[in-house]
This record gives C-alpha cells, sequence and structure tokens, in this order.
C-alpha cells in the first residue's frame, strides 16, 4: 500500500493478518475481527496476495493425488491377507 | 459415506466378501498410507504398517461396536500401528533425521517480512509477497512443483503433517479430523495454519526464484 494510514485498515497489521488466515478460511472468526479481515484486504495489496497464495497452496494440496488412477487395486498381498482372514472362518 | 452404505459394507465384509474388501480398499489406501508417512520414515515402511492395519481390521471387525464410524474406527488402527512402529525405527535409528518438534511459537511468516514494533508502519509489509496470478498453470501443475509440495509436507513435524494431509489433501472436513485426534477445532487449525504457512513458504521460495 502506498498510504500506510493505519485507519484505512482499521488497526488489523499486516503481520497480524498472515496470523489469521487459516481462521478467515475455516470460518471461524467471530463477525467483527471477520469485518476486518476484509476491509484490510479489500485496502492492502499485498495481504490480498498473501491470502491468494494460501488459497492457490490449499488447491495444489488438493491436487496432489490427481494424476492417480482413481480405482485402486489392491496389493497381492492384501487379497492373500483377506483370504487368509476369511478361511479359517468358513471352516468353524 | 452415508451411514447406510456403511453398515450394508461392514455387514458384507464380516460375511467374508471379497468386492467389500477391495471397496474399502479402493477407498482408504492411498490416505492411509499417506498418513502411515507422517509417523514413519519411509514408503516401504508404510506400505508394511498399512497391510498390518488392514489384518487388525479384518480381526478386529467381529469387536467393532459401531460406536464411531468405519472410517475412524480404521484410521485409529492405523494411527496407533503407526506411531508404535515410528517410535521404534527411531529407537534403532538413532542418528537419522528426526521429524522436527511441533513449535510452539512460530509465526506463519519470517518476522523480517515486516516493519518491526517502534518504527513507523510497524507490522506492514517490507517486501510485498509477489503475485503468483502471472504464473502459467502448466508451471503450478508441473510434477516438479507437486515434488515441492511433497517434500515440504515431508518436512514438517508430525502432527501437522496428518492435520494438512487429511484436510487438504485428502479433504477430510475438520470434525472428522478433530474426532479422529481427539484434538479440539481450535487446536486442530493451529496445527492446520503452521503447516499450510510452511507448505506456501516452500511454494513461494520454488515459485519466486
Amino acid at each position: 500500500m502506498d498510504t500506510r494510514n493505519t485507519n484505512l485498515v482499521d488497526e488489523l497489521t499486516c503481520q497480524q493478518l498472515v496470523e489469521l488466515v487459516t481462521e478467515y478460511l475455516e470460518g471461524a472468526m467471530d463477525s467483527t475481527t471477520q469485518e476486518r479481515f476484509a476491509t484490510h484486504i479489500a485496502l492492502c495489496r499485498p495481504c490480498e496476495e498473501y491470502v491468494d497464495q494460501v488459497r492457490l497452496t490449499i488447491g495444489l494440496l488438493g491436487r496432489l493425488d490427481s494424476d492417480q488412477a482413481n480405482t485402486y487395486n489392491p496389493p497381492p498381498k492384501l487379497l492373500e491377507i483377506f483370504r487368509g482372514w476369511r478361511e479359517p472362518r468358513a471352516e468353524s | 459415506m452415508q451411514p447406510a452404505a456403511e453398515a450394508d459394507l461392514l455387514a458384507a465384509l464380516r460375511r467374508g466378501d471379497e468386492a467389500a474388501f477391495v471397496t474399502l480398499v479402493n477407498r482408504y489406501q492411498r490416505a492411509l498410507l499417506r498418513l502411515a508417512l507422517s509417523y514413519v520414515p519411509s514408503q516401504a515402511v508404510a506400505e508394511e504398517v498399512v497391510q498390518e492395519t488392514w489384518l487388525g481390521i479384518l480381526q478386529g471387525l467381529a469387536r467393532f461396536e459401531g460406536r464411531s464410524s468405519l472410517k475412524t474406527w480404521i484410521f485409529r488402527i492405523l494411527i496407533n500401528r503407526a506411531r508404535t512402529r515410528g517410535e521404534r525405527e527411531r529407537r534403532s535409528a538413532p542418528f537419522s533425521d528426526l521429524a522436527p518438534p511441533d513449535n510452539a511459537d512460530e509465526p506463519a511468516v519470517d518476522p523480517t517480512r515486516f516493519i518491526p514494533a517502534g518504527q513507523e508502519g510497524a507490522g506492514w509489509w517490507v517486501t510485498h509477497p509477489q503475485s503468483w496470478e502471472g504464473m502459467p498453470e502448466e508451471r503450478l501443475l508441473a510434477a516438479e512443483t507437486r515434488a515441492q509440495i511433497e517434500a515440504a509436507i515431508a518436512a514438517l513435524p508430525e502432527s501437522q503433517r496428518a492435520v494438512i494431509s487429511l484436510r487438504d489433501v485428502e479433504g477430510w472436513s475438520a470434525d472428522e479430523v478433530c474426532t479422529l485426534f481427539e484434538i479440539s477445532e481450535s487446536n486442530q487449525r493451529v496445527l492446520l495454519h503452521r503447516a499450510r504457512s510452511k507448505v506456501r513458504q516452500a511454494l513461494a521460495d520454488y515459485l519466486e526464484r
């Protein structure tokens, strides 16, 4: 921000804001703090960038396994384990 | 899983239905492996632990009373085994890299990025975060970027790694994670916050080179 007028961002500093991001994204803030937070990022480009970076990070985390096939074929060992568990019971 | 569907699956499994077992493995194997890695040092050990978990699940089926969801129960067994195995691994390899401890008071962002207290503009960014808007999507989704993220996750302390794995990678709800670890929502949120902050930083370091 060019004008570092603390009145414009209602007391919340950038350094405080970055510690509140998760609370904000989880929707766990009281309405006063939430408004303060929203006002700050509306007026502070760097903080808006930061929150966007966090959002993007979360998005990428969610896509980490996206290249893997949706169907996971159990390794043969697991099926062996299952059948080994099942058989003694069938006999009893 | 809906309660009715879960109950059916459970019943089928108890009857020895292999298809039900395959369904369950299909559904949870990846998440189990990923969570195991929060506690044990290698993929190979994680696979062993998960295998033992499945056997434990089958053997414990008769005792499962349904007080928790099947999913919670399965993952609790995993955590139990993974923690035990993790401790054993650490004892037998005392000089190997230990996971960093969950730190009580780490800020999300390096404090030197902000104007210090007592100065004009205290608390404001000194150097602004770069915009990632201009980054091409192919770069963000590339294998190398993914590898960086995985490395960042692997460097996290145990609890932070477990929480971010389940919440952000596997998509569990806050409720599910809190129930699994028997921690409060705010406790869970602190762990998630620290983990996300570190991963963001690692990504920033990589993307902004």
